[in-house]
């Protein structure tokens, strides 16, 4: 169990790592960065690369933006075998939907309980 | 400046060069290996964070794979939206850059904050309608982009 | 002469007022405030309205302390860097003084005192009132990030002031009086390509140094004629890019006489980056510490030039370069003012 943890910790550090890089050196607006993670995700998802990354530093590839990407990827794929054509559609939201349900659940209750603070 | 086709003459494309290069002289670059240290070791840590609940969920929750990664996910959504609340996420952010903006956790702080931040212009078309600001532009090309795996994917299977 | 008015009538700079948020009362001129504010929302419910607040509260403090009522102020020129200066306006309807508004992102101190000087020099009205107001948490909102979105500050970035300032103008010879402005030099918008939102010091910095050099060569002064040449928010790197430019055009500055106060009105432990700006910045700095230095006598005549970057979200979004401008006004101390002082 010590040994997935380091594996996650090594890729998870790598590649926020790589996003720094980037801020740094091309002054890339972190949305800019984040768009390019997921659509990253999506595309080494599709060609087969990022499975096998997942498959081996587990959260370390799963929690950074990219593994969203891989997870739509991987969402659409199984819809499409399940359903069909129409999978396309309703996969990658499927397979993501917990994250960005709670992002938004969460959000708008954080919204109604606290207040920004002035820095 | 009307002309689209207009090129800035050689003399005041002398004095563009000349002012750039002065203010990527005068202007003081970020610490290149603090920054990437700060974003790895954090971003790293987060995502040991993550891997520590997919094996809880799976060693004591009883969850398949799919439910302990779920599992990971909401509980990370769900810290840092109390983190965003506290007001600690955006030293954090401050502190570690994109070891905080690249994991999951900082899709969450990107929808919170901005939740949090236009609450005063009312629940619809503040809070309800600025969730997104930041973190839409992410769905969008994420989505959109595993559409487009998908169709290719339902046309010619691999 | 382009852009140089000399005042004939020599307007008088009569009082200043300078209200100023919690983080700028800890900067090392926390005490030549007027009032430190230590509730960033000044006891109201959103930013936009604490702002609204801070500049009510330092015209208010303004016309008092100058011992004269609303009433006998004729005209109040102010903005701020909010969308449509709804601080100013805003604060306005509850002044009552008749208004004009004005928008030189953060030059609008110097626009306002450079109009207010020479409607008061020609004769038009008695007494104005200038002010300007900037609050970080308003301003963050509108043109960078939600205050609790983690995102990383760059060296280059500056600190938004919160706070606002204001100057009351006048003819009248029975009001005491701190310092008489004898010229203006109306800026004009300069570009040099800048791009960077987060580099305003060096998007301005251009404009500051032609102000300067035209305000120089119509004036037939040098550097060395001035006990104090004040910028407004050029911060680090738009400070140590002024004095180059200066030095590129031949007329060098003199370090030790020419301060900038974004640098003073913060203190580098603060962790603000390049330093401080906004419409706010220059108008406590020059409403509190530097009116008081002239008070004082310790600096007999300065040039306060207050410099602005006229972008907005959209035009940063579509790519445009960032215009820059700054307006000059050149104020003497009052031992020298005509009438009762």
């Amino acid at each position: 169990m010590l040994w997935s943890f380091v594996k996650a910790f090594a890729l998870g550090g790598a590649l926020c790592a790589i996003g720094e890089f980037l801020v740094l050196k091309t002054k890339l607006t972190p949305a800019r960065i984040l768009v390019g993670y997921i659509v990253a995700g999506v595309i080494l998802s599709a060609t087969g690369l990022y499975g096998p990354l997942a498959e081996f530093a587990g959260a370390g590839a799963t929690v950074p933006l990219t593994g969203f990407g891989h997870a739509l990827t991987n969402g659409v794929k199984k819809a499409v075998q399940e359903i069909g054509f129409m999978g396309a559609f309703t996969g990658g939201l499927t397979s993501t939907a917990a994250g960005i349900a709670a992002a938004v659940f969460f959000g708008a209750l954080a919204a109604m309980v606290f207040k920004p603070r002035p820095k | 400046m009307f002309d689209k086709n207009a090129k800035p003459s050689p003399r005041r494309q002398q004095q563009l060069d000349r002012y750039k290069q002065l203010v990527e002289r005068m202007s003081p670059n970020s610490d290149m290996g603090k920054g990437l240290l700060r974003a790895f070791w954090v971003g790293g840590t987060i995502c040991t964070l993550g891997q520590a609940l997919q094996e809880i969920g799976k060693a004591w929750l009883g969850m398949n794979n799919t439910a302990a990664s779920t599992f990971c996910s909401t509980v990370l959504v769900f810290l840092t939206a109390l983190l965003t609340g506290l007001g600690v996420w955006d030293k954090i952010g401050q502190y570690a850059g994109a070891g905080a903006f690249v994991p999951i956790s900082g899709f969450a702080n990107a929808m919170v904050s901005p939740a949090m931040e236009f609450r005063r212009e009312g629940l619809v078309l503040g809070l309800g309608a600025k969730l997104f600001t930041i973190a839409g532009p992410v769905l969008v090309w994420g989505v959109s982009a595993s559409v487009i795996v998908g169709i290719i994917y339902a046309i010619w299977p691999w | 002469m382009q852009g140089t008015i000399e005042l004939l009538r020599r307007p008088r700079l009569c009082m200043g007022a300078a209200i100023a948020g919690k983080k700028e009362g800890e900067g090392p001129l926390g005490t030549g405030y007027d009032q430190v504010i230590e509730d960033d929302l000044f006891g109201e419910e959103s930013w936009e309205k604490a702002e609204c607040r801070f500049f009510y509260t330092a015209c208010d403090t303004c016309i008092r302390k100058a011992g004269l009522t609303r009433e006998q102020v004729d005209v109040l020129l102010g903005g701020d860097l909010l969308n449509q200066i709804t601080s100013a306006s805003m604060a306005a309807r509850e002044l009552k003084i008749p208004f004009l508004g004005l928008y030189g992102a953060c030059s609008t101190m110097a626009e306002g005192l450079c109009i207010a000087a020479m409607l008061v020099d020609a004769g038009h009205v008695r007494t104005a009132l200038c002010a300007a107001s900037s609050h970080f948490c308003s301003a963050e909102r509108q043109y960078r990030f939600p205050l609790e979105y983690g995102n990383q500050r760059t060296p280059t970035a500056q600190w938004t002031v919160t706070g606002s300032g204001a100057s009351l103008i006048s003819s009248d010879e029975s009001l005491p009086a701190i310092a008489q402005c004898t010229h203006v030099t109306i800026g004009r918008v300069t570009d040099l390509g800048v791009a960077d939102a987060n580099n305003m010091g060096a998007a301005m910095a251009p404009a500051a140094a032609d102000t300067l050099a035209r305000h120089f060569r119509d004036t037939h002064r040098t550097p060395g004629d001035y006990d104090l040449i004040i910028t407004g928010d050029l911060g680090q790197v738009g400070h140590d890019i002024l004095l180059e430019l200066m030095r590129q055009r031949g007329v060098p500055l003199i370090t030790e006489r020419y301060i900038d106060c974004g640098l003073e009105v913060f203190s580098p432990g603060q962790d603000v980056h390049a330093g401080g700006s906004g419409c706010g910045c220059s108008a406590i700095v020059l409403n509190s510490h530097i009116l008081e230095r002239i008070r004082r006598g310790e600096v007999h005549r300065v040039l306060f030039m207050a410099t602005g970057a006229l972008l907005s979200t959209t035009t940063s979004q579509q790519g445009e370069t960032i215009p820059g401008i700054a307006h000059a006004i050149v104020l003497e101390g009052c031992s020298a003012c005509s009438g009762a002082s």
